[in-house]
């Protein structure tokens, strides 16, 4: 008898030594004369716990992890193969892992579960059941189920994606295009890497959907170069996809074309931002448009088209199989839905928890974080990549909401959320934010280009105890003009975290001074 | 109404087209302007000047320096004024406390970066920078100035006209985007990003390094001092200008000349004149030194024979000296003993006078021009078919022109700013369509979005013209409405019944051209297909044995399609020189006085006879061809040449010289000792463009003003020099100034009644037919009819060449244009120009080299029936097998040994496109180029002792 050994292929796992448990595994299965079949799944999103093998059984998965090739032998002797808990590695059924069972996995059900590039696997998991929905409907009928959702751009704009999706199918034009943005460059997120690696062909899935619904024939993944591996399973799902008829000039028979196909960024944040995303696209040096005219007005090369994020499409075959209305019952106030946290920095459990919006970010922390990694206690947090503010203590019982975010002068983002104890030194992380903008600005607009690196120096002044309350007053004006005078979020949200870190943690402002006084003493 | 447009102010983004008008308030002033209008530019319509940095209004917007940011009512934050197009019932507000504080801040951030050199900066008193700074009220820089910065970045000195200093960069991109958008080169772009973002030429190269072509686009664009005419930094800046016009190609290009005194410091390309719309190329922008150049003739020089040096005398003397001379000849050899050549160089005023001088006072017909070797045949063919001898278009018109069809040109090289315009098209979707021997740059426009090249062998251009036309009309591809109702129809019947004979066909024809039958047909369909088919043409086209036949075949071809009449179509022959049009139009040739109107026509001549007092010759007089056998013959002995260089210009190099030599009498009149004045006995010094008033005429029959910016350095205007002239032998010439001429011109030509230069002032130029029909010119011609009622397509037999590839000369030589340098070079190579192209050169295709040896830059013997010369080896994949190419912009070049009298059969204009020759390595110039060493070195010698004679006789 054969037994089934599921062990994820994605980045992270494959950075924590999956590619030598595989080895180990097969190596021990030789010698032990054992019949076994490795399917190489995505991960499920609890990294903490990657490699996490997973053993099919009658009743069912049973998983292991974190599991090293050295703990393979001893899996073998204890018939883990079989299903057998005795090794103190095993974990049970992996979706009674709390982690996982207290999420809504709406848009990651497969994550994990699936062969990521087999459109049988993905099939027998509800897979293609929107599209096929979708090839029922007019495009305004799928522009009206999306926009009844009440799905918003998960890329940090939060923007309603079917209004976007109304314009562009509203446009005429001898071509319209779906470009999906996974120039995935926020610190502290992976989601779209998560969908990529673990289910490509949901998003497959949500560009055709996407396509028929605006009268787009082609699209396009903007995919950042730092992802070889998504590059590679991206890759496998859309030969197979094309393979299937799922993409190309008849889908399904329906006489309806969609073409696919990746490109590769070149390494540049900016690129992230869908104007400079097209740009690159076109094969240009990535610089930021001005708009008008919208990019659902005059996009990629000056047609029509949709600029949606990973998860924003990744949403849609969900919402077209189940219905508008099962995604917006979840969420609240005018954020509805699921967002795909990433939980990253000084916590024990890091991953991705799928959230109806809602709780507060101290209960996504507190139920989902497992504690601090150093054992330090926690004292910022930020939530929305790097242009996203610092949040200290008092305003972690903020819902996960864009709203209520933003009335507090903070962004929900793309859901990367990291945490820092208490050693951190905020004045130095504001200076990273300024540091992050000097490395990645496009150099277009005068407040980005050179008030990122006289940012810089000013916070350089103000922690060396330089002119403190001049340079103070002089950062605030430099982050007031960003903000009114930048092209494009870049330069106009940096100054949120540089804000944020010297507000709600000014005292380290005497810290850096008397640390650096000390420093000059020394020399 | 508000949209008065001043040529001087910079509205920020460019005019929008629209009958949608939108309505908006700004600063509570209600404007209305076109839909797509920018809030920037609508507010600089009411004079609400915001401030900017980064826009321009010859450029598309970009919103990067944001100074420009303004509040709109019920909307988000500080939107660009630049980019955001008005909306109706928008409420601006573009000045308050907050938006001040912006700019301020913003200025503070470029200022941080910037050298504090303000006193002994070049652009001091004509910066951006330094302008916007004060208007925002900048104050102090609290950064301090010890931060990053590029204040040592190192300069670029490369290009000889302008320097790159980029540590007073301010990176809003304007020269990279005027590069692109104005020029068409693409030669500059940012690199890096961020704070490191610096504008670099090509791969990081030098300016000169790089494929950058020297248009002087940038330099104009730049806010700062970063990218600044070298004459600037040396000299400071301007104190006045004068609006003037380029006396270099056919383009006509206006230029505000900036002057300190009567010096010229720069030429800016002058936003006000329609044919360029405020672009330059490297001749007309940058090459204007040799105006003042140490080789200038100041005094007026006599001599009795070619063999004894010049004598510097007065102007009376060397007036006196020629009159007697000429009236010696003529009272020997009869009144057409002698004749004269007017100048496509020189302005319409001065043409008409010579011509006048040579029909009223020499009393005969022997008046000619250098249109002769160049576009004659544009004049005979178009008005054969058309019944007008000029283009039909504006240059403008291109705009409107989803296919062009260029045969024969080379616009990038020898109308370059015209060339940025069909490139600016072509980027935007035009197709083109190239019928040319060799690869043109034009091909090779970045953004191209479509092109078929028709690479033809040379002396093929009426076979293949008439291919396409069999093409067109048997796949009933033609325009049946225009013909039925344009076209007069027994021509019709008959060129049709002609043009769809079999041996028409592009398939028949295929072996004849080299040119693939399928590809004749593509363009074919192309061109017929195309809502607004344009044809562009040259020299190509014309200087061929049949130049004529081949103009009529094009105009054939846009007969035919119906592309005549409308924006966007027509005929467009691309003039060479500055006033070939205008030389032509002022009566040069010698069988028709000023407009066309011919000399045995009694009612025109009768006209002229009264006003000019005179009878005057009813028979056509020479041509220069006819001058030069007659002069070997020894009937014509006496020849006035104003600004021409017929012993470079004409072909068969040899047989020119000769007949000068055999001349009794040479009067040249011009601004150097050029190859023609070596061979004369008088010299009377002419003045250049900035040393005079008058008009030139461009390729689009635009009459543009020519504005003297400086004294003559000899002290006379080329045309007062005719006027002594005539009246020392005897015939009464009497002007003030030019508007005179111009009045007299505009009382004899019926297409000239409505121009003088009081219209001229008030309208900026005027393209003839300017008169009580057309009161205002008329920019597109044959809207409604043509002169000659319906157009009539004549019928095109091609005739080989007698050039052709033989045993003996199996290659076959065509000539052509460089860039950089002008016709006979007599300006530009006395310019920093001579940087790019120092000598002419022959290039030929990789395999010709390789069948022979021949390695790049090797000495190159080339011989035909007519001479022989040598030149280096340039090896080109532009070249197709079997041809080779080279230019004449050198004298000692010789490349007119070579060509030969072959001759276009209806206007003898010569066949310098197609000469069969052989090419083999040799070691030492020609015999003819060691004579020409030798002989120019005696005759500067000459000279040299005639300004000592001169400057002794002073000192006495």
């Amino acid at each position: 008898m054969s037994h089934k050994i599921f062990i994820p292929r994605d980045t992270t796992t494959l950075a924590l030594g999956g590619e030598k448990v595989v080895e180990a595994i097969l190596k021990e299965a030789q010698t032990r004369r054992l019949d076994i079949e490795i399917v190489r799944n995505g991960s499920r999103g609890m990294f903490w716990l990657e490699p996490l093998v997973e053993v099919e059984t009658a009743n069912g998965r049973v998983a292991f992890g974190p599991v090293e090739a050295r703990d393979v032998t001893a899996l073998f002797d204890a018939e883990f193969f079989k299903g057998s808990t005795s090794h103190p590695l095993a974990l049970g059924d992996p979706e009674e892992i709390p982690y996982l069972k207290k999420q809504q996995r709406l848009t990651f059900a497969r994550a994990g579960v699936t062969d990521p590039v087999s459109i049988e696997d993905y099939k027998a998991h509800d897979g293609f059941k929107g599209l096929e929905q979708s090839l029922k409907l007019t495009g305004q009928a799928i522009v009206d189920e999306v926009k009844a959702s009440g799905l918003r751009g998960r890329g940090g704009a939060a923007f309603p994606t079917g209004i976007k999706w109304q314009t562009v199918h509203d446009c005429s034009a001898d071509q319209k295009y779906i470009v999906c943005n996974a120039d995935e460059g926020d610190s502290g997120t992976f989601a779209d890497r998560l969908v990529m690696e673990a289910d490509p062909l949901m998003l497959v899935e949500g560009m055709i959907i996407s396509g028929l619904a605006v009268g787009a024939t082609q699209g396009y993944i903007y995919l950042r170069s730092e992802y070889p591996v998504a590059h590679q399973i991206m890759n496998e799902a859309i030969v197979n996809a094309y393979a299937s008829g799922y993409l190309g000039d008849n889908i399904q028979g329906s006489g309806k074309a969609f073409d696919l196909e990746v490109r590769l960024g070149a390494a540049a944040y900016i690129c992230g931002e869908e104007t400079s995303l097209l740009e690159s696209l076109e094969g240009k040096r990535g610089l930021v448009r001005f708009k008008p005219p919208l990019p659902a007005i005059e996009g990629l090369f000056g047609k029509p088209t949709v600029v949606n994020n990973v998860l924003s499409l990744a949403a849609v075959p969900f919402i077209m199989d189940k219905g508008s209305k099962a995604y917006a019952d979840c969420g609240m106030g005018r954020s509805r839905g699921t967002l795909p946290f990433q939980l990253a920095g000084n916590l024990k459990q890091g991953g991705l928890v799928e959230l109806a919006f809602g709780p507060t970010l101290r209960e996504l922390i507190d139920d989902f974080g497992g504690g601090s990694e150093s054992g330090l206690s926690m004292r910022a947090i930020q939530v929305g990549g790097p242009l996203g503010a610092y949040l200290p203590d008092s305003q972690w019982d903020t819902p996960l909401d864009y709203e209520a975010f933003s009335a507090i002068g903070a962004v929900l983002g793309h859901g990367g959320i990291v945490v820092f104890d208490e050693s951190v030194d905020m004045t130095e992380q504001a200076r990273f934010s300024m540091e992050f903008c000097v490395a990645e600005s496009c150099g277009k607009c005068t407040p980005c280009r050179i008030g990122s690196t006289r940012g810089v120096e000013v916070i350089d002044k103000i922690r060396s105890g330089n002119n403190v309350e001049a340079n103070l007053a002089l950062l605030d004006d430099l982050c007031e003009t960003m903000i009114d005078g930048s092209l494009c979020a870049m330069g106009s949200m940096t100054p949120i975290p540089v804000k944020s870190a010297f507000q709600y943690f000014s005292e380290d402002i005497a810290l850096a001074n008397a640390s650096s006084s000390a420093q000059a003493e020394a020399k | 109404m508000l949209q008065h447009f001043d040529p001087n102010k910079d509205y920020g983004t460019p005019a929008r087209i629209s009958e949608n008008l939108i309505t908006l308030e700004i600063d509570g002033v209600t404007v209305t302007v076109p839909e797509g209008t920018s809030v920037l530019r609508a507010a600089a319509l009411v004079d609400i000047n915001i401030p900017k940095l980064c826009a321009s209004d010859n450029l598309d917007a970009f919103g990067s320096c944001r100074l420009c940011a303004v509040q709109i009512e019920g909307r988000r934050g500080y939107p660009a004024s630049c980019t955001t197009p008005v909306d109706v019932g928008m409420k601006v507000v573009t000045q308050n406390e907050k938006i001040a504080k912006l700019r301020r801040n913003i200025m503070e951030l470029y200022i941080s970066d910037h050298p504090l050199d303000c006193l002994t900066c070049p652009s001091n008193g004509d910066c951006e920078l330094q302008d916007m700074a004060g208007a925002v009220g900048l104050r102090e820089v609290r950064y301090g100035f010890d931060g990053h910065n590029h204040l040592d970045a190192e300069k670029d000195l490369s290009n000889p006209y302008f320097s790159f200093d980029p540590s007073k960069c301010i990176v809003c991109s304007r020269c990279v985007r005027a590069c692109e958008e104005v020029q068409g080169t693409f030669a500059l772009t940012v690199d890096g990003r961020g704070f490191d973002s610096k504008i670099a030429a090509g791969q990081d190269d030098s300016f000169l390094d790089s494929d950058c072509v020297s248009c002087g686009a940038c330099v104009q664009a730049c806010p700062t001092s970063t990218l600044m005419e070298n004459n600037v930094i040396e000299m400071g800046q301007p104190e006045h200008s004068v609006v003037t016009t380029c006396a270099y190609c056919g383009v006509g290009c206006s230029f505000k000349a900036d002057m300190k005194g009567d010096q010229v410091i720069r030429m800016v390309p002058y936003k006000g004149g329609e044919a360029n719309q405020g672009h330059s190329c490297v001749k007309g922008r940058f090459a204007f030194g040799y105006a003042t150049h140490k080789d200038r003739i100041k005094t007026p020089m006599i001599r009795d024979s070619i063999n004894e040096a010049w004598r510097e005398v007065s102007w009376e003397e060397a007036i006196g000296f020629a009159a007697k001379r000429l009236k010696e000849v003529q009272a020997t050899y009869g009144r057409e003993s002698i004749g004269g050549i007017t100048s496509s160089r020189c302005t319409n005023e001065e043409t008409y006078l010579v011509q006048k001088l040579i029909r009223a006072g020499f009393g005969n017909n022997n008046t000619d021009t250098c249109a002769r070797v160049c576009h004659s045949p544009t004049g005979y063919g178009l008005k054969t078919t058309l019944g007008e001898s000029a283009g039909t278009q504006t240059f403008d018109s291109i705009k409107y022109t989803d296919t062009m069809l260029v045969i024969g040109a080379n616009p990038t090289d020898a109308h370059p700013v015209f060339g940025s315009m069909m490139r600016r098209r072509l980027r935007e979707g035009a197709q083109l369509i190239v019928a040319d021997p060799r690869k043109i740059d034009l091909l090779k426009t970045p953004h191209l979005k479509g092109a078929i090249h028709l690479p033809l062998r040379p002396g093929t251009n009426v076979a293949l013209v008439n291919s396409l036309a069999h093409t067109i009309m048997s796949e009933g591809l033609e325009d049946k409405a225009f013909i039925a109702s344009r076209c007069d129809d027994k021509a019709f019947i008959k060129w049709q019944a002609f043009i769809t004979e079999e041996r028409n066909s592009p398939e028949a024809m295929q072996s004849i051209t080299g040119v693939d039958a399928e590809d004749v047909r593509k363009a074919a369909r192309v061109y017929a297909n195309a809502g607004n088919g344009a044809i562009f043409y040259g020299l190509g086209v014309t200087e061929h044995s049949q130049g004529s036949t081949m103009v009529m075949g094009i105009a054939n071809l846009a007969l035919a399609t119906g592309n005549i009449g409308r924006e966007g179509v027509g005929v467009n022959p691309l003039r060479g020189q500055n006033n070939v049009q205008g030389s032509c139009d002022m009566g040069s040739f010698p069988h028709e006085l000023p407009g066309y109107q011919h000399v045995a026509d009694d009612e025109a001549r009768g006209r002229f006879e009264a006003a000019w007092g005179v009878k005057l010759d009813d028979e056509p007089g020479l041509r220069i061809p006819n001058m030069f056998d007659a002069a070997l013959a020894g009937s014509f002995k006496a020849l006035y040449v104003q600004g021409e260089d017929i012993a470079q210009s004409d072909p068969n190099t040899q047989h020119v010289e000769a007949a000068l030599k055999a001349l009794d009498c040479v009067i040249v009149q011009d601004i150097f000792l050029n190859e023609t004045a070596k061979f004369a006995h008088v010299l009377l010094p002419g003045s250049t463009f900035l040393e005079k008033n008058g008009t030139f005429t461009n390729a689009e029959r635009r009459i543009n003003r020519v504005r003297k910016v400086m004294p003559p350095l000899a002290g006379k205007e080329d045309w007062e020099v005719t006027v002594a002239l005539s009246n020392a032998l005897g015939y009464e010439m009497n002007y003030n100034h030019p508007s005179e001429i111009m009045d007299e011109i505009a009382s004899l030509t019926p297409s000239f009644t409505g121009v003088n230069y009081e219209r001229l002032e008030e309208l900026g130029s005027i393209q003839w037919p300017c008169n009580e029909q057309h009161p205002d010119g008329m920019p597109i011609m044959h809207v409604e009819d043509f002169p000659i009622g319906k157009g009539n397509l004549a019928i095109t037999e091609y005739v080989a060449t007698d050039e052709r590839a033989t045993r003996r000369f199996p290659l076959l030589l065509t000539t052509g244009r460089i860039l950089s340098q002008y016709n006979v070079g007599a300006q530009t190579r006395r310019t920093e120009n001579q940087t790019w192209h120092n000598e002419d050169v022959l290039e030929l295709h990789p395999h010709d080299a390789e069948e022979r040896g021949v390695n790049e830059g090797d000495w190159l013997g080339i011989s035909s029936r007519a001479g022989q010369t040598v030149l280096r080896a340039v090896i080109s994949e532009r070249m197709q097998p079997g041809v080779v190419y080279t230019t004449f912009h050198h004298p000692g070049s010789g490349a007119n040994v070579i060509t030969t009298d072959s001759s276009d059969w209806a206007t003898n204009c010569p066949e310098y496109k197609v000469t069969a020759v052989q090419v083999e390595k040799v070691t030492q110039p020609s015999e003819w180029q060691k004579n020409f060493e030798d002989f120019n070195k005696k005759q500067q010698d000459y000279l040299k002792k005639g300004r000592r004679s001169r400057s002794e006789e002073v000192s006495q």
